[in-house]
């Protein structure tokens, strides 16, 4: 067989895809809440950290999963926890000095990705025992099942929390008297500030396990 | 090979923190000077912005020169300190000297034939820094244009001072009671309001809902700054 049979053997498909539904990082594992919690205020923040996690993933996993035979038992969350952190510090010196603007967008978030679980569980969990291409894959699909969280939250709580998408007034312009509004502010609506509180994002990640769940049987535990 | 003797151990910890430690330096050392000017430009451009210049960061030093006739380092009593560069003052950090050591930047700016003097600001918001510069117009008493930033305020609430529709609300209103009297008494700077200030409040804003805190410390920043300029404006 061809090595791209090999790379992309069945097997290899489902680490790719199994985080994003039947294993999903957030909704299954209940893994990287912090974060879900933090930044779906707004989509487009929630976006650049699902970008910047895939990132650190995908290296630290590869770093982690090309050490393996090396890094002594004892100290292998420290080497897990200093590859993560150098990773993240790059990361943000880069943007700092050649993306500027993206870098004021993530500000104090960036930080947050050495906290982020979900990369320590996958090097521990999964780096640690497996070879660099699986692991790539497994960093891939667990960024992405993490990052479609993340920007489902946002999409409904910057709707439904502030009326707009991306910064776009996409439900009209909310003056302030009725009258003065255009579009759905026009017929008397009004924001829900309380999905812009962190509460909110807990209960909208809970209606999606709710639904997942609804539709997937088998995640559902037998008590 | 057994990697679990203290030995490797200790040996693997040292190398791997060497090269990390190396590796980080380098990055760092060599991205700085690209940094540096990024910040250079943005504040060059948050300057240009706050009169209602909008050019891009890359362009805006060019601009900066143009515009820009006067930079001063102000004494407490008012008068020019021509041994510091008002550019490079840390605002962030000098605000924490005694005021009497502490020299206030402005920036004298002339456009369309008027001239325009820009206060930088400095303070503390709900979470971290707030800072901003606020334009005011020849009469040393009309706000011609504001811009505010934040290091880390809460996105959708406190985060909302660096947006247009907040920025945009100070264009016109008024520092002074009476115009031409500048004596602490008289000087009443800008505030938010919550829940909306009325239409004719010359000297009040709508405070963002939600960013309470935000928007306080905000007004208090604007306050505590422009107070510090006034010995300035009653003598120029």
């Amino acid at each position: 067989m061809s090595a791209e049979n090999q790379l992309f053997s069945k097997k290899n498909i489902k680490l790719l895809t199994d985080p994003l539904n039947d294993n999903n990082p957030i909704t299954v594992q209940v893994l990287g809440i912090c974060s879900a919690l933090a930044i779906t205020v707004q989509l487009k923040p929630a976006i650049v950290m699902a970008i910047a996690v895939l990132f650190v993933l995908v290296f630290s996993n590869l770093i982690i999963s090309l050490l393996r035979n090396l890094i002594p038992n004892r100290i292998r969350i420290i080497v897990q926890l200093l590859v993560v952190a150098s990773l993240v510090i790059i990361v943000d010196q880069v943007l700092k000095a050649y993306a500027f603007d993206v870098s004021k967008q993530l500000s104090v978030f960036v930080g947050l990705i050495i906290t982020n679980c979900i990369i320590m569980g996958r090097l521990e969990a999964f780096a640690l025992g497996n070879k660099p291409w699986a692991a790539i894959l497994d960093a891939i699909g667990n960024a992405a099942g993490y990052g479609v969280i993340l920007i489902i939250v946002a999409f409904f709580r910057e709707l439904l929390g502030s009326g707009k998408l991306l910064g776009y007034e996409i439900l009209g312009h909310k003056a302030k008297t009725i009258a003065e509004s255009t579009g759905l502010y026009a017929l008397g609506y009004d924001n829900n500030g309380f999905m812009l509180l962190s509460p909110m994002a807990l209960i909208v990640v809970g209606v999606l396990i709710w639904l997942q769940r609804s539709r997937n049987r088998k995640l559902i535990e037998n008590s | 090979m057994n990697t679990n003797s203290n030995t490797y151990t200790f040996i693997f910890a040292i190398i791997l923190v060497t090269v990390v430690a190396g590796l980080l330096a380098f990055t760092a050392m060599s991205l700085k000077p690209r940094q540096m000017e990024n910040i250079r430009n943005e504040k060059m451009q948050s300057i240009l912005s706050s009169f209602g210049v909008d050019e891009s960061r890359d362009e805006a030093a060019d601009f900066f020169d143009t515009y820009i006739k006067k930079q001063l380092a102000l004494k407490e009593d008012g008068s020019v300190d021509e041994s510091v560069k008002a550019f490079e003052i840390n605002l962030k950090n000098e605000i924490k000297k005694d005021p009497s050591k502490q020299r206030f930047p402005i920036y004298i700016a002339e456009k369309d034939g008027k001239t325009i003097y820009i206060v930088p600001l400095q303070g503390n918001g709900l979470w971290d820094s707030i800072w901003g510069y606020i334009a005011l117009d020849n009469d040393e008493n009309t706000i011609i244009g504001a811009v505010f930033d934040h290091a880390g305020e809460t996105p959708g609430l406190g985060a909302e001072i660096r947006e247009s529709w907040f920025e945009n609300q100070f264009i016109g209103k008024k520092i002074l009671n009476t115009p031409d009297v500048f004596t602490e008494n008289n000087f009443v700077s800008v505030k938010t309001v919550k829940g909306g200030a009325k239409a004719d409040d010359i000297h009040g804003v709508d405070a963002i809902s939600g960013g309470t805190v935000t928007s306080d410390k905000l007004s208090e920043m604007i306050f505590e700054r422009l107070e510090r300029y006034l010995p300035y404006f009653a003598n120029n």
